[in-house]
């Protein structure tokens, strides 16, 4: 049975969290991927505000493709999470309680959850379509210029993910696998 | 000779590449069928069955069933009997990826140049496109829609001919099992070995698109592929790496002769959503 989750997260609830937990997401989640998290880095190391506020927020790695007309939005499955490594852990400082990727995220950002803490919400990879039936809404937020690329607010209810890795540290990357492995390389 | 307008590969390759985009072929829909059925972790059968209600109403309502809608490639295999007119074919192929991706709702996801400014083209194109001359007067065009997350984690190996089975075998399976969730699995895992360098990629990408049904025709190596197949499911990677038995639904192996000296092993991940189309002018 999947746990209701309200975004952006309260304290309580992401200590909550446990790796594996099933969970259906529901509130607003701002998106972002490589161009737009280069950006965001860019203006935090020049001590600059950013055009988006990240303080108790969860940032969805994807790059939708567009809509039809009459649909709220178009497909928008997650994307790889690893290749923000780079900015996430800075991301944090400014708050950021939760991202929701895809496959593994690297040991420095690891490390930073544990300490900010946040939580890694992982989404299937290729159900695009199905995970859009879940997004009510979605604002342009900035950069539209990086066209699918741009940092979108969505509006969602019921986005179906799993917690990936919790804010203890626990990964079901890491454990899933474990349970059914039955040789090496 | 046999006069082919450009316009008409134009319009095979957009009409490829919506297909290709929005409808998950059967072949690959059966594996993911049978494999919901045997996946011991229940975690796995309920992702495997969020990866088969999403390519069922993808198909249904013609959306595309990733939102990674890919690098755009086509193999044109060329009749020598074929005289193309009309323009240029490269430019056609091009215009049938333009059209595809900005009519069909598709993402364009390519940057004009890759280091410094990145931009994004904006219609998908330009496509990558492998041609090769053949005898006849038809035209074969293989519409691959690649997504980056799989294509990010394959890999190339000039291994040596000591290394022989063992090493391809060994290969393939660190292969895998570094990618562990980022490329989606469960997989179709392409395998070119032999050629030159550029030539093992290319059977590699090649191998992607074959049918699901297929086996390689030598059957020592319809065994390994088998065998490979039957190795990386028990790495227990599983259903989008949450742990499980099915990380591959296929390995194909495409192979080719190659020098005295080497034996080259390149390896292309292909994600579950195994995006391809193909027709016969």
């Amino acid at each position: 049975m999947a746990k209701k989750v309200t975004l952006p997260l309260d304290l309580a609830t992401l200590r909550s969290l446990r790796a594996g937990d099933e969970v259906l997401l529901s509130g607003s989640v701002i998106t972002g991927r490589d161009a737009a998290h280069k950006r965001l880095l860019a203006l935090v190391e020049e001590g600059k505000p950013l055009p988006v506020e990240l303080d108790s927020q969860v940032i969805y790695y994807v790059g939708p493709a567009p809509a039809r007309p009459g649909a709220a939005a178009g497909p928008a499955g997650p994307t790889s999470s690893y290749r923000m490594d780079p900015y996430t852990p800075a991301l944090m400082k400014h708050g950021l309680m939760g991202m929701i990727g895809k496959g593994r995220i690297g040991p420095l950002t690891l490390e930073a959850m544990k300490a900010h803490p946040a939580v890694y919400f992982g989404a299937v990879g290729g159900s695009a379509v199905l995970i859009s039936k879940s997004i009510r809404k979605v604002e342009l937020v900035a950069y539209p210029e990086l066209g699918p690329e741009a940092i979108y607010r969505f509006d969602i209810e019921d986005f179906p993910a799993v917690v990936a890795v919790d804010a203890q540290g626990r990964s079901l990357f890491e454990e899933g696998p474990k349970l059914y492995r039955q040789t090496g390389v | 000779m046999r006069e082919i307008d450009v316009s008409e590969v134009s319009k095979a390759v957009s009409e490829l590449f919506l297909e290709a985009n929005y409808r998950i072929g059967p072949d690959v829909m059966d594996r993911l069928y049978a494999a919901r059925e045997a996946e011991p972790s229940p975690l796995g059968r309920k992702v495997l069955g969020q990866i088969i209600e999403n390519n069922e109403i993808g198909a249904a309502e013609s959306l595309c069933v990733c939102q990674d809608t890919g690098i755009s490639v086509v193999f044109l295999t060329v009749g020598q009997e074929v005289h193309f007119t009309g323009g240029s074919l490269e430019e056609a192929v091009n215009a049938g990826v333009r059209k595809a991706y900005t009519e069909g709702y598709l993402r364009k996801s390519i940057v004009a140049e890759p280091l410094f400014d990145r931009k994004n083209t904006g219609d998908n194109t330009p496509c990558v496109q492998h041609a090769r001359i053949v005898p006849g007067d038809k035209v074969h065009l293989m519409a691959i829609a690649k997504g980056f997350g799989s294509e990010n984690m394959s890999r190339l190996a000039m291994l040596t001919p000591a290394e022989g089975v063992e090493g391809v075998k060994r290969f393939v399976l660190l292969t895998v099992e570094l990618a562990g969730p980022n490329p989606c699995p469960p997989l179709v895992v392409g395998v070119g070995v032999g050629g030159s360098f550029e030539l093992a990629a290319l059977m590699a990408k090649r191998a992607t698109s074959l049918p699901l049904t297929r086996s390689h025709k030598d059957p020592r190596y319809a065994k390994l592929e088998k065998e490979l197949e039957e190795g990386i499911n028990r790495l227990g990677i599983g259903p989008a790496g949450y742990g499980g038995l099915t990380t591959a639904l296929k390995v194909h192996i495409v192979s080719a002769p190659t020098h005295i000296a080497g034996l080259p092993v390149a390896v292309n991940i292909c994600c579950h959503v195994a995006r391809h189309a193909e027709r016969t002018l």
